[in-house]
C-alpha cells in the first residue's frame, strides 16, 4: 500500500506555523516514513497532478494569487486542515482590515521617513491587492481548524497522526491555545 | 502569470520562488539572440505593517510585530524591544536582563543557521545544483545523510529550547518587555542546556567543517558563482567587534574602506534611504550620498564577518582569520560564501550560548530598568539574515504615531537582484532552451542571501517551479516544471 500523501501550503502568514511543525524535531524523521510529502508547489495551479490526501494550510489570503491557489488546494486535497491564527481568522495580517487599503499603500511606499522617489507598485509582475484580508474558510470548505499562533508542535503532531490513523482530530484542552 | 513580449524576445518567469513571509517570483527577459535583457526578484507580497501598528501601545509592539516573521520572531521581538527600552528611558538594562536576551538572540540564530544551512541549502551542496529533484530537498538529506540530518535536527531543536526557556514559547515568544526581561532563567532550563552547549558547539564546529571543505572541494565553480561586488553594512560593537546583538552602523566599499563608522541607530536616517520600484513590493534600501546605482550594499552573515575587525570567541575568531584570509585583504565577496559565514557564526553563537549558560546572573538579578520617557524609539539589531531597523514615535497617550521598518531581506533586495542577474548571465545566456539544474542555479543564488525566500521550498520538500518560454505571438514554446 502507498504511503499517504501530505502537501502543505503557506498564504498571508509569517511562517510560523510551518516553523512549529519542524518543532516536532526527532519525529520529523518519523513521518518523512509514514507520508510521503507531495511536492506540489504552494501557488501554481500546475503544481498538483494528483491528488493529496491531506492539504495542511497557513495564512489567510490577501492577494488574488492566494485566492486561486486557495482554491487550487481545496480541489486537490481530500482533507484541508486550516491551521494557525492567519489561517483561521486572517491574524496579524488582517489588523489591516481596519484601515484602507490605500493608506497602508501610501504609508509605507510614499510617507515613510527613509523613502526617497516614492511610488505605488503597480507593475503586471505583482499580484493585486484585495480590499482586505479574508480567513482561508471564507474562500473555500475547509475540514479542521488548528488554532494558536502557531499552534504547538504536539498539537500539530497529535492532529496529523489522528488523520493518518483515520480518527476525527479532538485535540485536549492543553493542546488548544488561541494566542 | 507569463506574459509574451515583442519582436521575438521572451520573458522567463519562475513562480513562486517561495520565501517564509510571502512569496517571490523572478522574470528574466531574454532578446531573439538569447541574450538575457533584463533580470528580477519581484518580491508580491505587502502586509501594511508600517500603517496598521499606528494607534497601538508601544509595549504591544514586542509581540505584535514579531509576526513578522515565523522564522525569526526573536529578531522583531528583541528590537521592538529595544526600541521601546528608548522610549521608556532604560538606557542600560540590568545585566540580568541583557544576559537573558543576548541568550534569547544567539539561541535564535544557532537555530535559523542551523535550519538554513542544513535543511535549505545543503541539498545544493551535497548533491549539486542540477541533482535528481526527488533527492535535493531535506528528505533526500535524511536519506543520504541520516547522521547530519539527525544532528541538523537536534541542533535546532536546542536553538528553540533557548527561546523557549527565556522568551517563554518556541515561536512568538514574550520574554522580552520594554526595559528588559519579564522572568528568570529557570535553574532546570539551565542546568538541562548548559549540560547539551558543549555538544551543540562541537557539531557546530564539525558543519563549518562540512560547510568549508565542501565549499573548497569545488572553489572553481562555487567562489565566482552569483559573485558580483558591493558595499557591506552591519552593526559593530564600538572596539569593531562583532556584535549581533548591538552596536553602531558600521558601512564598508568593496575594497573595505570604511564608509562611515560607529553611526547611532537612531541617526539612520542620515546615512540610509530606501528607494521604491513599481515592480516589487520590497523597498530598495542605500546609503544615501552615494545615491542608489552605487549606493546598495549587502547585509547578513558575510556582510558581518568582511565588517567586524574581531570576534570575542576563540574557536570562532580563529575560523574568521582562516576565512579572511580568502579576500587577501580585501572583503570576500563570492555569494556561496555567505555558507561559510553564516556557519561561523552558528560556531560563535554557540561559544556565546556556552558562555551566558555558565553565568549566574541569567538565573537572579533585576529584571527591568527605566528611566527617562521619550517620544521616540530606534533600534537596531544584527537577525541572522542581516541588519534590521525598528523606528517608532508615540504620542503623549503611549500610542504609536509612526512606525517604520527595514527589515534584513529588504537590505538586500538589491543583492538578490544582482544575484539572479550574475545567475542568469552566467547559465541562461545564449541557451536556447532552459534545463531544470538551470532554475534551480538561479534559486540556489537567492537562497544563500535569504533563508526567507527559500524556506518553504527545501525545508519541506515543496518547492516546484515553472518556467515557460512564450514566443512573440503568445505560444508557448517551451515548458518545464520541476518539483
Amino acid at each position: 500500500m502507498s504511503k499517504p500523501t501530505i502537501a502543505t501550503g503557506h498564504f498571508t502568514g509569517c511562517f510560523g506555523c510551518h516553523m512549529s511543525l519542524l518543532d516536532i524535531d526527532e519525529r520529523i524523521l518519523q513521518l518523512t516514513e509514514l507520508v510521503e510529502f507531495d511536492k506540489s508547489p504552494i501557488n501554481d495551479k500546475k503544481r498538483f497532478d494528483r491528488v493529496v490526501d491531506i492539504g495542511i494550510i497557513e495564512g489567510g489570503c490577501s492577494n488574488d494569487e492566494n485566492v486561486e491557489f486557495l482554491r487550487m488546494f481545496r480541489k486537490n486535497c481530500k482533507t484541508l486542515v486550516a491551521i494557525g491564527a492567519c489561517a483561521l481568522t486572517g491574524g496579524v495580517p488582517a489588523m489591516r482590515n481596519t484601515v484602507p487599503l490605500r493608506e497602508c499603500l501610501e504609508e509605507a511606499f510614499l510617507r515613510g521617513p527613509s523613502v526617497i522617489d516614492g511610488v505605488i507598485p503597480n507593475d503586471p509582475d505583482i499580484p493585486i491587492m484585495l480590499d482586505r484580508v479574508y480567513p482561508a474558510h471564507e474562500v473555500v470548505k475547509i475540514d479542521y481548524f488548528i488554532p494558536g499562533c502557531p499552534p504547538s508542535a504536539d498539537a500539530l503532531w497529535a492532529a496529523i497522526v489522528a488523520l493518518l490513523e483515520g480518527r476525527e482530530p479532538v485535540l485536549d484542552y492543553e493542546l488548544l491555545k488561541y494566542d | 502569470m507569463t506574459t509574451a513580449t515583442q519582436n521575438g524576445t521572451r520573458k522567463i518567469v519562475i513562480n513562486p520562488v517561495t520565501r517564509v513571509e510571502g512569496h517571490g517570483k523572478v522574470t528574466i527577459q531574454m532578446d531573439e539572440d538569447n541574450h538575457v535583457t533584463q533580470a528580477r526578484l519581484h518580491i508580491i507580497e505587502f502586509r501594511g505593517f508600517e500603517r496598521f501598528v499606528q494607534g497601538h501601545f508601544y509595549w504591544e509592539v514586542p509581540v505584535l510585530v514579531q509576526r513578522l516573521c515565523g522564522i525569526c520572531p526573536v529578531s522583531h521581538h528583541l528590537a521592538a524591544s529595544k526600541a521601546c527600552d528608548m522610549i521608556v528611558g532604560a538606557d542600560s538594562l540590568s545585566p540580568t536582563a541583557e544576559k537573558i536576551r543576548r541568550l534569547m538572540h544567539y539561541g535564535q540564530t544557532f537555530q535559523s543557521h542551523a535550519l538554513h544551512f542544513y535543511h535549505l541549502s545543503s541539498p545544493d551542496l551535497l548533491f549539486g545544483f542540477d541533482a535528481p529533484v526527488a533527492q535535493r530537498n531535506v528528505i533526500g538529506v535524511i536519506q543520504a545523510y541520516p547522521e547530519v540530518a539527525k544532528k541538523a535536527v537536534l541542533m535546532r531543536k536546542f536553538g528553540q529550547e533557548v527561546i523557549k526557556a527565556t522568551a517563554g514559547k518556541k515561536i512568538h515568544g514574550t520574554g522580552s518587555i520594554p526595559g528588559g526581561v519579564n522572568k528568570h532563567l529557570s535553574q532546570e532550563d539551565r542546568d538541562r542546556l548548559a549540560a547539551e552547549v558543549d555538544t551543540m558547539l562541537e557539531w557546530g564546529v564539525e558543519g563549518l567543517k562540512l560547510c568549508k571543505d565542501v565549499t573548497l572541494a569545488s572553489a572553481e565553480k562555487l567562489l565566482p558563482f552569483g559573485t558580483f561586488e558591493s558595499n557591506f553594512l552591519s552593526i559593530v560593537r564600538e572596539d569593531g567587534c562583532l556584535d549581533l546583538y548591538d552596536g553602531n552602523l558600521r558601512a564598508k566599499d568593496a575594497d573595505g574602506k570604511i564608509i562611515f563608522d560607529q553611526v547611532k541607530p537612531e541617526d539612520y536616517l542620515d546615512v540610509i534611504r530606501e528607494g521604491v520600484r513599481n515592480w516589487s513590493y520590497m523597498k530598495f534600501p542605500f546609503i544615501h550620498d552615494r545615491g542608489q546605482e552605487k549606493g546598495w550594499y549587502r547585509v547578513g552573515p558575510l556582510a558581518r564577518i568582511n565588517n567586524c575587525d574581531f570576534i570575542d570567541t576563540p574557536i570562532a575568531e580563529e575560523e574568521r582569520q582562516e576565512f579572511m584570509a580568502l579576500g587577501k585583504g580585501r572583503p570576500i565577496h563570492a555569494t556561496m560564501a555567505y555558507h561559510w559565514a553564516r556557519l561561523i557564526e552558528l560556531v560563535h553563537s554557540a561559544e556565546k550560548m556556552r558562555e551566558l549558560l555558565a553565568d549566574p546572573d541569567v538565573l537572579r538579578g533585576e529584571l527591568t530598568t527605566t528611566g527617562e520617557r521619550r517620544d521616540r524609539g530606534v533600534a537596531i539589531i544584527e537577525a541572522p539574515r542581516g541588519t534590521l531597523i525598528h523606528d517608532y514615535e508615540v504620542d503623549d497617550n503611549d500610542q504609536i504615531r509612526r512606525g517604520n521598518l527595514i527589515v534584513s531581506t529588504t537590505h538586500n533586495n538589491e543583492a538578490m537582484n544582482q544575484a539572479v542577474r550574475v545567475v542568469a548571465d552566467q547559465y541562461l545566456e545564449g541557451q536556447a532552451e532552459i534545463s531544470e539544474g538551470m532554475l534551480n542555479s538561479i534559486e540556489v543564488g537567492i537562497r544563500a542571501y535569504d533563508p526567507c525566500l527559500s524556506c518553504a521550498t527545501h525545508a519541506l520538500g515543496q518547492m516546484r517551479l515553472l518556467v515557460q518560454l512564450i514566443g512573440p505571438d503568445g505560444t508557448i514554446l517551451d515548458e518545464r516544471t520541476r518539483g
